[in-house]
């Protein structure tokens, strides 16, 4: 059951920790340590993924986002060059300030909106089987899609980056 | 004499043969009672965790030594003799050493991430070894994504290297830790492939349901999935670090790679961490490719964590062997060689392995044609491939040569005649 006092506990700690990773994110001064607790955050998720019965989702969750997108985050943060640099005092505070604060009020408002219907902790089931199932079955046009488009990009990278024939480097 | 010794120790909680046991008994021990129903989990948790803890902690020291010992014996040296017998007691000297040393911090250095990076690194590891089956009772997680849990766990390693690097304001330390990234970018995609193939053949990536599957059709996966398996072992000891690709710590080179800052136990806990992650992998290899605790008949005589702990030691010297024989590769030579190698073996094997279980589930012939077939067919694959690869795709020799190429291959040209010789033997006769 979703009202169990570990599943309880172990909610509210895994969502104090991913919103105050979340938080450190923002408020940081340094780039590398803004990702590092970025993907904190996500491991964060993953924890709330488990408590959700979603183990598939949770350790996929760990596998891409604190995995492969923080180490990519990580690269793009090497190969900038003011990544060194503290983020310092600018003037846009207050604009942005104010954009943050309508976001919350949106946010606020629509989770007072709407009624929620309380779900029930299922079973642990094996979900990795049955999302293969729906991803090469119901939907594979979709899946399909998604990685010519994922190809795409990345003979874009190839294309942008290679260096011309005959070109002396 | 051997029966009534088995009747003695038989399903009690000192039956050696299956330490689950024990569980059990605590288990009946709350049902008399009337304890919560969660208290079996909490306690058994608890009891799998020391365990594993106390296997990890041993492991990291016992290596040490017989890392040391074996690369000795490779390299016609003696290794540690002098402390205890065998020199078993070095481990500890070493330990004791570490802990005396001053730890320094480099001053531009930030804190923070400098001190959590040597425990993130060694965590990952001991999180691996929950989900491992020691026996046919005894995994403490059972997780029914546990392959894929195996990837997740182990890529959170480099996010630490790259912490320990960057944190140390050390430009080697910064090399190594991008040379970390890059192999591990290059490396995950041969493994993911690699172990699919895995996965495909058992239809699961329950770690206990793949041991069970080498136990039904009686036979070991790396009959199976030769080319996975050799796919597997040479993109994991790159992304472990270990000596043929250890480039992101080749003292040669980048002085100590991303822990060139680091010292006394912070070190130690790097150099822990290598041991225990070797040992994992070690035991990822055995359970995936060799049967975990099964062993044909054996695991009826034998405890299966015991087999277990034997197949683990056994991967684990094929490691060191590695470690021990092999020069280092280059960077480009190993980035080329997951590229240009790796991957395209991995892909063709996944592209057999779909087709053979594919023809497996429609044809509806026995598994005990098929899986002999499959071994036979494999197996030449993976000979035929690897053949190939070697002689036919390696490139022409080059004088200064800027690709990968293979020492079979190299045709080094004869030295000139001894011309040169002569007018020095000419002078001497003056």
């Amino acid at each position: 059951m979703i009202n169990d006092t570990g599943i309880v506990v172990a909610f509210y700690i895994l969502a104090a920790t991913t919103v105050g990773c979340a938080l450190m994110v923002a408020f940081v001064r340094e780039l590398v340590q803004a990702v590092l607790f970025l993907a904190l955050a996500f491991v964060g998720v993953a924890g709330i993924y488990i408590v959700l019965s979603a183990d598939f989702v949770a350790v996929v969750q760990v596998l891409i986002y604190a995995g492969a997108v923080a180490v990519l985050m990580t690269f793009a943060v090497m190969l900038t060059p003011a990544a060194d640099r503290k983020n310092s005092e600018t003037a846009f505070w207050a604009p942005a300030a104010v954009l943050a604060g309508l976001v919350l009020v949106i946010i606020v408002f629509v989770s007072y909106d709407t009624t929620w219907k309380i779900a029930y902790r299922p079973e642990f089931t094996a979900t990795a089987a049955s999302l293969g199932q729906a991803l090469l079955k119901p939907y594979v046009v979709p899946f399909e899609v998604a990685s010519v488009l994922l190809m795409t990009a990345m003979v874009g990278a190839i294309v942008l980056t290679k260096e011309e024939e005959g070109e002396d480097a | 004499m051997m029966a009534a010794l088995l009747t003695i120790i038989t399903d009690n909680w000192w039956d050696i043969r299956d330490l689950s046991n024990l569980s059990h008994e605590i288990e009946k021990l709350i049902g008399d009672a009337n304890g919560p129903a969660w208290l079996i989990y909490v306690v058994s948790g608890l009891l799998g965790a020391i365990g594993i803890v106390s296997f990890v902690g041993g492991v990291a020291v016992i290596n040490i030594w017989v890392e040391r010992r074996v690369v000795g014996r490779m390299q016609s040296r003696l290794g540690p003799n002098r402390l205890g017998p065998f020199g078993l007691l070095q481990p500890i000297a070493d330990a004791i050493k570490l802990m005396q040393k001053e730890v320094l911090m480099p001053r531009t250095a930030s804190g923070l991430i400098f001190t959590a990076a040597p425990i993130m690194f060694t965590v990952p590891g001991i999180l691996l070894m929950a989900v491992l089956p020691w026996g046919r009772n005894m995994t403490l997680a059972t997780l029914d994504v546990g392959v894929l849990f195996l990837l997740a766990a182990s890529s959170l390693g480099a996010l630490a290297v790259f912490m320990a690097g960057y944190s140390s304001d050390n430009k080697y330390a910064l090399f190594g830790s991008m040379r970390v990234i890059a192999m591990l970018v290059s490396y995950e995609i041969p493994i993911v492939i690699s172990l699919l193939g895995v996965v495909l053949f058992a239809g699961t990536m329950d770690l206990q349901g793949i041991v069970l599957f080498q136990e039904k059709y009686w036979a070991f996966m790396v009959l199976l999935q030769p080319l996975a398996f050799f796919i597997y072992f040479i993109s994991v000891s790159a992304e472990l670090n270990r000596t043929p690709a250890d480039i992101a710590e080749a003292e040669s080179e980048i002085v100590g790679g991303y822990h060139t800052e680091y010292s006394g136990m912070k070190f130690g806990l790097f150099y822990a961490a290598e041991l225990i992650n070797a040992v994992v992998v070690s035991a990822i290899i055995s359970t995936l490719f060799l049967g975990g605790w099964w062993a044909y008949k054996l695991d009826e005589l034998v405890p299966g964590w015991m087999i277990y702990i034997g197949k683990i030691y056994g991967v684990y010297f094929l490691f060191v062997w590695t470690r021990g024989t092999l020069p280092r590769f280059r960077i480009d030579q190993l980035l080329a060689f997951a590229w240009k190698w790796m991957t395209p073996m991995a892909i063709l094997n996944l592209v057999l392995v779909a087709a053979e279980v594919l023809f497996w589930e429609e044809s509806g012939w026995s598994a005990g044609v098929l899986i002999p077939a499959y071994i036979v067919i494999n197996g030449a694959l993976a000979g035929v491939t690897i053949f190939a690869f070697m002689r036919l795709l390696a490139p022409k020799f080059e004088r200064f040569p800027t690709t990968l190429r293979f020492y079979s291959t190299i045709d080094v040209p004869s030295l000139p005649a001894k011309a040169a010789d002569a007018p020095h033997a000419g002078a001497q006769t003056v």
